[in-house]
């Protein structure tokens, strides 16, 4: 029962890892907590849909479902970057010299627009995702755990060794850290602050819908408000590995699902959205900049 | 080679420079001297187009660059060393350098042959970089860092540096050889733009020498000439 929890646990910590690298990010580089990440991540779960049933139609699923389910996954992050890009150009950029809390206002108001946007276009209904890849359940040691369950915790790890190995090795990905540092000097090297923003925006979005969709092949179910709780979560899990820390995040989400399940099960599963901000506000008293926080 | 012209900028609310005029030619060391507050770091910012001019214009090898981003600046060869330093203290040593390297590098690596002269050229004048090249920025000492700052600014292979206080809070020993540094360095043909408070030692090195005060340019001329003059004297070099 309790490794169940826990394996659970991380399945779902997993996602929030993805989603909580999307904050981390912004954050690090803006200083901006984009409250509309949330909704991106509920827009991939959505596009996962639209795609899987595009693919239904032109017959692509009697071909090779893993082949549909890729092609959708590329595809709705490929979408939901593009969501993420435009967002940061007129909701955010013109608001860069603005005071602080300017941008943050604009995040809230960009989240209630994609939330009533997609409620519009999609209905206020549950929307199904459709069940097309048949999970075959792996036990072991007392212990069930589904190819599905397997498939979200190894995509999670790997795409966020992935961004990990990008943010520290590569050209970009060095002149992120060096934004996220000193934008003006950042600047004064040659570095196009403005691409190097995008980019960061195209990233954390393209997570996000990858995130989304794993979310809804997992539960089954995509409604236009789940972004608001699940982006509250993640953007919890960032702040309690240390916002602005990508491994930070990725512990954070896991720390985050595992406590959730667990609690869930052996506390009451009536508070289960509750624990993670309880956990959050102990964390921070005792590390106020979270777990892998910059120490300054 | 650069000329600015009319120049008024604000910084935040305060109109910082009220209208300058200054030229650097080819291969020169020209100084901009003057108190705190005078406007000369708000120059280079100027310059470097992190700060605009509310009119005028600056034009560097007969283009006009005042309306270009930074970024745009330094791939056009000018090169700023701002005051403080400023390395990136979460970085390398190496990957400080590399950022300088950012507009000659190619677009996925950080690595060329070409660029390998150029770390090489920066770490013989350094070896001291060469040596804590996988260190943090952050851990250096203050010389250390001017030297890394320094540095970094060639790594663009610039034709003209703008130097910002680069002697300021450094240990003597540093002083004498970042000067010595940057006389090499015009030596050797780069064209050097010089803000200091270290007036004496600044009017020494450089060829030509502007004195700012409350935003205006004041007195101009050859460095020695102001090294003589008595009201600079006066009011600069404590004599």
């Amino acid at each position: 029962m309790f490794f169940q929890q826990i394996l659970n646990g991380v399945t779902v910590g997993g996602v929030y890892a993805l989603i909580a690298l999307g904050y981390t990010m912004v954050y690090g580089i803006l200083e901006l907590i984009n409250f509309a990440h949330g909704e991106i991540y509920m827009i991939g779960a959505y596009l996962g849909i639209i795609f899987i049933g595009i693919f239904t139609v032109i017959g692509l699923t009697q071909y090779s479902i893993p082949l549909a389910i890729l092609l959708s996954f590329i595809l709705s992050a490929l979408f939901c970057s593009a969501y993420g890009f435009t967002i940061e150009k007129l909701a955010y950029k013109p608001l860069r010299k603005a005071p602080r809390l300017s941008p943050l206002i604009s995040a809230i108001g960009v989240s209630i627009f994609l939330q009533n946007y997609v409620m519009l276009t999609q209905g206020a209904t549950d929307k199904v995702f459709p069940h097309i890849l048949e999970t075959t359940k792996i036990e072991f040691f007392n212990l069930t755990i589904t190819t599905l369950q397997v498939f979200i915790i190894i995509t999670s790890l790997l795409l966020t060794g992935l961004l990990h190995l990008y943010v520290m090795k590569t050209k970009t990905g060095k002149a992120m850290r060096a934004v996220a540092q000193d934008k003006v000097m950042a600047s004064l090297l040659g570095i196009n602050i403005d691409r190097i923003i995008s980019v960061t925006f195209i990233i954390g979005s393209g997570l996000a819908a990858v995130a989304g969709m794993m979310v809804a092949m997992y539960y089954g179910l995509v409604n236009y408000s789940i972004g608001y709780i699940a982006g509250i979560k993640a953007f919890a899990a960032a702040v309690l590995g240390g916002i602005g820390s990508i491994p930070g995040a990725m512990l954070g989400g896991f720390i985050l699902g595992i406590v959730e399940s667990l609690a869930a099960s052996y506390l009451s599963s009536e508070y289960k959205d509750a624990y993670a901000f309880v956990i959050l506000i102990i964390i921070l008293l005792i590390k106020p900049r979270g777990l892998l926080g910059k120490s300054q | 080679m650069l000329l600015l012209k009319d120049i008024y900028t604000f910084y935040g609310h305060i109109e910082a420079i009220k209208g300058i005029d200054i030229y650097v030619n080819k291969g020169e060391i020209v100084c901009l001297i003057g108190s705190n507050g005078a406007g000369k770091s708000t120059a280079l910012m100027t310059i470097s187009g992190v700060l605009k001019s509310k009119t005028g214009s600056i034009t560097f090898e007969g283009e006009e660059i005042h309306r270009m981003l930074p970024h745009r600046i330094v791939a056009k060869g000018i090169s700023q060393v701002p005051e403080g330093r400023r390395i990136f203290p979460k970085l390398t040593v190496r990957e400080n350098l590399e950022m300088g390297a950012y507009t000659k590098s190619s677009k996925l690596r950080v690595k060329s042959e070409k660029l390998k002269r150029q770390y090489d050229k920066v770490y013989e004048m350094f070896p001291v970089l060469k040596e804590r090249e996988k260190q943090m920025g952050g851990t250096l000492s203050g010389g250390e860092q001017q030297m890394l700052a320094i540095g970094r600014a060639l790594m663009s292979k610039p034709k003209l540096l703008l130097l910002d206080e680069p002697s300021l809070g450094l240990a003597p020993i540093f002083v004498g050889k970042i000067f010595k540094t940057i006389k090499e360095l015009n030596a050797k043909g780069l064209t050097i733009l010089l803000v200091e408070q270290n007036a004496r030692a600044a009017l020494k090195l450089a060829h030509r020498g502007y004195v700012m005060e409350s935003g205006r340019i004041v007195k101009e001329g050859e460095g020695k000439k102001l090294l003589h003059a008595p009201d600079i004297k006066r009011a600069y070099l404590g004599e």
